[in-house]
């Protein structure tokens, strides 16, 4: 009798399901029975992270499916999220529409906007595309500060509380399981995106588009499409993030943002759904390190206080990207594949 | 007239880019940010250490230069062979690295910086004129030039473009891409470092230098990335059309305008001529 590996599959069906193994299954119930537990035990700091970790995780999604899966940078993902967010304020302000149309529309405002950008950048790649890109994003930036008969300008927008079924959602805690679902509907979207004809058309692309020409996949419509599926992802962030801070200003979505989700996506792993969730949270929680160690060398070094502000964290940021690009282009989700399965073999090495 | 003054500004931080796309096929996202710092590090050496303009100019140079030859070894040479959008994305992280340090060392002030230009303004024949546009407009040119016959006629110059064409032949034909790249980077710091004093000149010197680079994109757009004559071309009709947009759009759609043309002629340039009006069309193989 053969030895079975622990990975042995015997269609490809079983190598693309959901869940791999019945410890997965087990672990995402523990993670999510984790989640869920929480705000009942954990402190309110760390309901208000996970839901600013919620946003990111689905903003990042969207880029990681244009950028990693795709390999179509894009250096404007900041003005999707602008769109979205101005969107969703503008339905829920003007039409007091509920929550779930605002969110729609949000996310449908910045699709179709990500469909137009992605035509003309059909032509374009890498370099080129990045500066396209960022191009939209200045202009959209000055469209949102321009257009102050609709988005407030300057002077940004409030957002009212979120309300469902005549609850209204004023707190993290109330925000945190309303952004959690909405964050694992994405996430499970995305799992499955990748996993279907779509997503391999996307990684054909990636990989060689001429390759994929000749062999049947149609790029114009793929790249459109994952322009699209992208730019959808990041107007629901949007729509999300103006729920829960509760005010948007153009200064929220600059050239920065676009880094910061860029920088998620590097540190967490290209083209791996569990790495964006892995390098968004870290994104989010490192700050609060930063802060933390800023306070702790002022002790020690007097002239250190108060020396921290913003600064530090894109400091931080800038050092990260490079960092994980020169010694680990796989980001965390190869360390951690790397570290599950030397556990998984031990005492040996492979 | 301004407009070219502000488009010849343009020329030079786009001669910046050029070159290094020139040789190394990266554009160089963090050009920005050391044209601030060496703006700095000039305004430091003459208000600080009251060294003379015509000595820190020089010392401000080798500094750039020295930075280059350093960000190179450290930043840029593990990423040999690396894909393309690796290499950028390092410029990026690079670039916002090295922006908010000199937030943090700098500050956020406004400084105004020792003009050693005679202030009142020259008159050529019934064009009237800065002394800093003139100069700014002088070195522009004799630096395309210098570098148009370098790349066409010296053995370095042409090692560079054979680098860029393809690093793996290259290497194999016995050229130190090593070197090349160095060399490369070193000077592009150092014409970043003229442009930031010049700039610096002109404007207030802050941290928001850095943002006059990405200005500074569709002028070598235009251009195309790997033409050195297109640069200063480049540079100069975004310049004017920045101008003219300030002009005569501000009084129809409003205040603004004029930062954001270049960006949609940027948008419109892509769309239509992605590799500029004197870039070569790159024909791909698979």
């Amino acid at each position: 009798m053969a030895i079975r590996s622990p990975t042995f599959k015997e269609s490809y069906y079983e190598d693309i399901k959901l869940f791999q193994t019945i410890w997965i299954k087990f672990w995402v119930a523990v993670l999510v029975l984790g989640l869920v537990l929480l705000p009942i035990i954990g402190d309110p700091y760390f309901v208000y992270l996970v839901n600013l970790s919620c946003i990111a995780t689905v903003a990042a999604l969207g880029l990681n499916i244009l950028t990693g899966f795709t390999g179509q940078v894009s250096l404007g993902h900041a003005a999707f999220l602008a769109i979205g967010a101005y969107g969703s304020s503008i339905m829920a302000l003007r039409f007091n529409t509920p929550f779930w149309v605002n969110l729609l529309f949000g996310g449908g405002a910045a699709a179709v906007a990500g469909a137009i950008v992605g035509i003309p950048c059909l032509r374009l790649k890498g370099l080129y595309l990045a500066m396209a890109t960022m191009a939209f994003g200045v202009v959209v930036e000055y469209l949102v500060i321009t257009w102050d008969g609709l988005t407030g300008g300057v002077r940004g927008m409030n957002m009212p509380k979120l309300a469902f079924a005549g609850y209204s959602l004023d707190t993290d805690e109330k925000m945190y399981v309303f952004l959690l679902v909405i964050t694992g509907l994405m996430l499970a979207a995305a799992k499955n995106i990748t996993r279907t004809r779509v997503g391999r058309a996307f990684v054909a692309i990636r990989d060689r588009d001429i390759a994929a020409e000749t062999i049947g996949v149609n790029i114009t419509y793929y790249k459109v499409l994952s322009f699209a599926i992208s730019s959808f992802y990041a107007g629901v962030a949007g729509g999300m993030y103006s729920y829960t801070i509760g005010y948007i200003h153009p200064e929220h979505f600059t050239l920065l943002l676009s880094i910061q989700y860029i920088a998620m996506i590097i540190v967490g792993g290209m083209g791996s759904i569990v790495g964006t969730v892995f390098g968004a949270v870290f994104i989010v929680v490192i700050p609060e390190f930063i802060k933390l160690f800023a306070q702790g060398s002022a002790k020690l070094f007097p002239f250190m206080k108060d020396r921290y502000d913003e600064e530090w964290n894109i400091a931080f940021f800038g050092l990260l990207i490079m960092i994980f690009l020169i010694f680990e282009p796989g980001g965390l989700y190869s360390i951690w594949t790397r570290i599950k399965v030397s556990f998984k073999n031990w005492p040996f090495t492979y | 007239m301004s407009g070219l003054a502000v488009g010849s500004m343009y020329a030079l931080i786009a001669l910046g880019f050029v070159l290094i796309y020139k040789s190394t096929k990266i554009l160089n996202f963090a050009h920005g940010e050391i044209i601030m710092v060496s703006a700095f590090i000039c305004f430091y050496l003459v208000s600080s250490y009251k060294v003379s303009f015509w000595l820190a100019v020089p010392i401000t140079m080798a500094l750039a230069g020295l930075l280059g030859v350093v960000t190179e070894r450290f930043v840029l040479r593990p990423m040999l062979g690396e894909p393309v959008f690796s290499v950028v994305m390092v410029t990026i992280g690079l670039s916002i690295f090295l922006r908010s340090i000199s937030g943090i060392i700098f500050g956020h002030d406004n400084y105004i910086f020792p003009n050693p230009f005679p202030t009142e303004p020259l008159n050529l024949g019934g064009i009237v004129i800065s002394h800093t546009h003139l100069w700014t407009m002088v070195v522009a040119v004799v630096l395309t030039v210098i570098f148009f016959l370098f790349f066409k006629f010296t053995r370095m110059g042409l090692a560079m473009r054979g680098t860029a064409n393809d690093q793996d032949t290259a290497t194999l034909m016995g050229v130190n891409v090593r070197k090349v790249f160095a060399l490369t980077w070193a000077l592009a710091f150092i014409i970043a470092a003229l442009a930031g004093i010049f700039l610096a000149n002109v404007m207030v010197l802050n941290i928001g230098l850095t943002f006059v680079a990405i200005s500074a994109f569709p002028a070598v757009v235009l251009g195309g990335l790997e033409s050195v004559p297109g640069a200063i071309l480049g540079g100069l009709a975004i310049g004017v059309i920045e101008n003219l947009a300030g002009g005569y759009l501000e009084q129809i759609i409003g205040g603004g305008v004029k930062d954001v043309t270049a960006f949609v002629v940027l948008f419109l340039i892509l769309m239509f001529r992605p590799y500029g009006l004197f870039g070569k069309k790159e024909i791909e193989r698979v």
